[in-house]
Parts: C-alpha cells; sequence; structure tokens
C-alpha cells in the first residue's frame, strides 16, 4: 500500500475534516533497527472515539439515543476498516445508582459490539469510574489501565479517573516506570489516557493532579505521542517533544479553554446536527514516528 | 554569620509572603473567617469577595460527600470531609476574578459545582 492512499480517499470520500501533522520529525532509528532485527513495522491506522456518555439525556444533544449508534455505522463506513478502535474514557454519563451504572455500562458495550472492527480497546472516564473507583467499570471492560504492543509501537493505557481526585496515584506510576524501563531508548510510544497529563486549564478541572509526574517518566524517551479526551474538543499541545491530542466527544461539544465564564456545553444547533462532534482516524508511521490525524464526522453535512 | 542568619530570615519572609501562602499556621483571632458550605452540587456562598493582602480563613463543611476546594490561580486547595470542619488560610497576592471548583467527582452535576473569589485592592 502506497503511504498517503488512505489519506487521499478520505479527502476524496468528502470524510476528511483537517488533517494534522503531528509527531517531529525524528530519527527512524528505532524502527529501522526493529526491522533489522527481523521484527516488522507496518504503517497501520487506528480510530479514536471519545466521550460518548451512553445514558447522558438533555437539550446539548436531544439526538443523544441515536449518536453513538450513528458513531459506530460511520465508522462501519470507512471504506478501509482500522486495526483497531480506541475508546478513551466517559463511555457512560455517571449516575449515582450503581445499577442504572451497569445497565449503561450493558447497552454501551452491546451498542459498540456492533463494530466491524473487533479489536477494540478501553478506558474509563471519570463518569464511568469516579464514584466507585472504577469497580463496575472493571466488570465490563477489565482492567483501567494496561499496555498492549502494535505493528511496532508500545502502547500504555493511563487510568487517571478511577481516583475521583484525579491522581494516577503512586502505584500505577511505578508500574508505568517499570514498563517503559524494559523499552529500548527509542521505542515508539503511544499513550492513550482520559483526562489532559499537563494543566491545560486546571479552573475547569482540565488537567490530572499527579500528571505531571507522569510526563516526567515520559519525558527520557524522544517518541512519545498522547491521545486524550475529557474536554469535548480537538485541542493539540507540546510539552517539550511530547504532542498532546484531544479529541471531540459524540455527546457534546465544550467551549475552548477559558473562553467563557463556565465550561457549560456548547448548545445544540438545530440547522447543523452533531456540529462538533466527532472521532478521528489516526494514521501511525511506525518509520517516522509520525501520526497523522484527521478528524471526522458523525454524519456528513 | 550573622548575615547568613538575616538572609535566611528573609528567605522565609519572602517564601511565605509568595503565592497566596496556603499556611498551616493557626489562625489569629482577628483574622476574618469565611463559611461555605459544600454540597452537591453547589458551594453556598459562591461568590466571595476578598481584599488583597489580607489574611482569611475560609471554613468548609460538606453536607453530603466529600468535596474538593480549588482557586488554582491563588494556589489553594483542600479537601472537605463529612463530618469535619476544614479551615484554609489564604493570602490573596493579586486582585481579580478566580474560579474556584470541586476538583473531586461526585456526581452528575459535579462539573457545575463553581463558584468565584474576586480579590479587590
Ligand atoms: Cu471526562
Ligand atoms: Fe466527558
Amino acid at each position: 500500500m502506497k503511504k498517503y492512499d488512505r489519506r487521499d480517499f478520505l479527502k476524496l470520500a468528502g470524510l476528511g475534516g483537517v488533517v494534522f501533522a503531528s509527531g517531529l520529525t525524528r530519527m527512524a532509528g528505532a524502527a529501522d533497527r526493529v526491522a533489522g532485527q527481523g521484527g516488522s513495522y507496518d504503517d497501520f491506522y487506528f480510530v479514536q472515539l471519545s466521550d460518548t456518555h451512553w445514558g447522558f439525556e438533555g437539550p446539548p444533544n436531544p439526538d443523544a439515543k441515536v449518536t453513538l449508534k450513528k458513531a459506530v455505522a460511520a465508522v462501519n463506513g470507512l471504506a478501509e476498516q482500522p486495526d483497531f478502535v480506541v475508546f478513551t474514557g466517559d463511555l457512560t454519563h455517571t449516575t449515582d445508582d450503581p445499577k442504572e451504572r451497569r445497565k449503561r455500562m450493558a447497552e454501551f458495550r452491546d451498542i459498540v459490539a456492533d463494530l466491524k472492527v473487533k479489536n477494540v480497546h478501553f478506558m474509563p472516564g471519570e463518569h464511568d469510574a469516579s464514584l466507585d473507583k472504577g469497580e463496575a467499570y472493571q466488570e465490563f471492560f477489565g482492567k483501567t489501565h494496561y499496555t498492549f504492543d502494535h505493528k511496532g509501537v508500545h502502547f500504555i493505557v493511563l487510568d487517571n479517573v478511577s481516583d475521583p481526585a484525579a491522581n494516577i496515584g503512586e502505584a500505577q506510576l511505578q508500574w508505568l516506570a517499570a514498563d517503559l524501563a524494559q523499552l529500548p531508548a527509542d521505542a515508539n510510544i503511544v499513550v492513550f489516557t482520559h483526562r489532559p497529563l499537563f494543566d491545560l486549564y486546571p479552573q475547569w478541572d482540565w488537567a490530572t493532579r499527579d500528571g505531571a509526574k507522569a510526563i516526567e517518566l515520559l519525558m527520557p524517551y524522544p517518541n512519545v505521542t498522547v491521545f486524550y479526551g475529557h474536554i469535548h474538543q480537538e485541542h493539540h499541545h507540546m510539552t517539550r517533544h511530547i504532542p498532546h491530542h484531544a479529541a471531540k466527544s459524540l455527546i457534546f461539544p465544550l467551549p475552548a479553554p477559558g473562553s467563557q465564564p463556565k465550561r457549560a456545553p456548547l448548545p445544540w444547533d438545530a440547522a447543523h446536527p452533531y456540529k462538533g462532534l466527532g472521532f478521528r482516524s489516526v494514521e501511525a508511521e511506525v518509520k517516522k514516528d509520525e501520526y497523522v490525524i484527521t478528524e471526522l464526522p458523525v454524519q456528513k453535512g | 554569620m550573622n548575615s547568613n542568619i538575616r538572609a535566611a530570615v528573609i528567605a522565609v519572609a519572602f517564601f511565605i509572603g509568595l503565592g497566596a501562602g496556603v499556611a498551616q499556621v493557626a489562625a489569629q483571632p482577628a483574622e476574618p473567617v469565611v463559611k461555605i458550605t459544600a454540597k452537591k452540587f453547589d458551594y453556598t456562598p459562591n461568590q466571595i469577595t476578598l481584599k488583597k493582602g489580607v489574611p482569611v480563613v475560609l471554613e468548609f463543611t460538606t453536607a453530603d460527600v466529600v468535596m474538593g476546594f480549588s482557586v488554582p490561580e491563588l494556589g489553594a486547595r483542600t479537601d472537605i470531609i463529612p463530618g469535619k470542619v476544614v479551615r484554609l488560610r489564604i493570602v490573596p497576592d493579586k486582585t481579580g476574578t478566580f474560579t474556584f471548583f470541586c476538583d473531586i467527582f461526585c456526581g452528575s452535576g459535579h462539573e457545575d459545582m463553581t463558584g468565584t473569589i474576586t480579590v479587590v485592592e
């Protein structure tokens, strides 16, 4: 497959949003060496969906009952299917009732079971996990932090929501340090998490209390990219050489950091339903440690 | 020697004067107290006016679950534990209007738990 085929296709199909080339052009050393050692790397792409808030009801999204289903259909409609799909938290909208929480999780699980791609990774958001320290979440989706490898990229899922105070916590930080320690210095690392690891806008709770400690652990590695959710909008930020990319939500958009006094959802626009919502494809060019992000709408038009 | 000690004393004084100076120091009886009650999902009061440079003790209680109180721009935060009175002494070091919010997730409506501290000259 030629390198830019898929991107061209997405553009031709009128699906493509802004193409944002992230990452710095860095040494291709890691991937070359892996290939040389008999391993293999290969360009691939995955899809990130975030903040589906299943169970939410209210004026910011009068279409909440079908938005997730439409997003699943949109992913299934991609001409070339992604290698995997990742949901970066807030799968469900919070509830005080543990039974209702489990009902929402079961419904969410059943809806996304319709994805054609069966390689799907989950992580919790504070709405899923903060009221019961991730208990219900784990019953349905397993571990809240874990790693997996795919075609030369090491993926690390960090949990900054099971603690209602938004700490990753010492135990998990030690686990992260141990995981990183076994990687080659120039490993291709992608981190998935729910909240921003850096202080994006702490006044709106757009931070992780001990996120700086995770960034510090990642900093010695030249090839790290972070994808997260929580802020319900596209956002790109660098902490030194590490890019952090926030994804849109699939329930309601939130205002740009500090752009209005309150962090209230942007109102539903009946003339442009689903405006500000969407998901993204991320094309991993492993050899260059580059991730090409294409923002995709829930529905065309 | 003497000047070393002096330097240290000045450094300490400077440090205390810095930032909002969240200190563990026991409150002077003369310091004004502002009582704030937290409950799902608001603070009462949620608009507070303070004077720059004047120490104040914020006195928190929660009517239901564990809450947080955080004003990042003034460098102040505390947990609010049920059944306890939690005191937080602050010395606002700049004027302006600063958002405070609950930074311990407490349920549907948690995001609305906000207020402002306005610091005047
Ligand atoms: Cu969130
Ligand atoms: Fe969310």
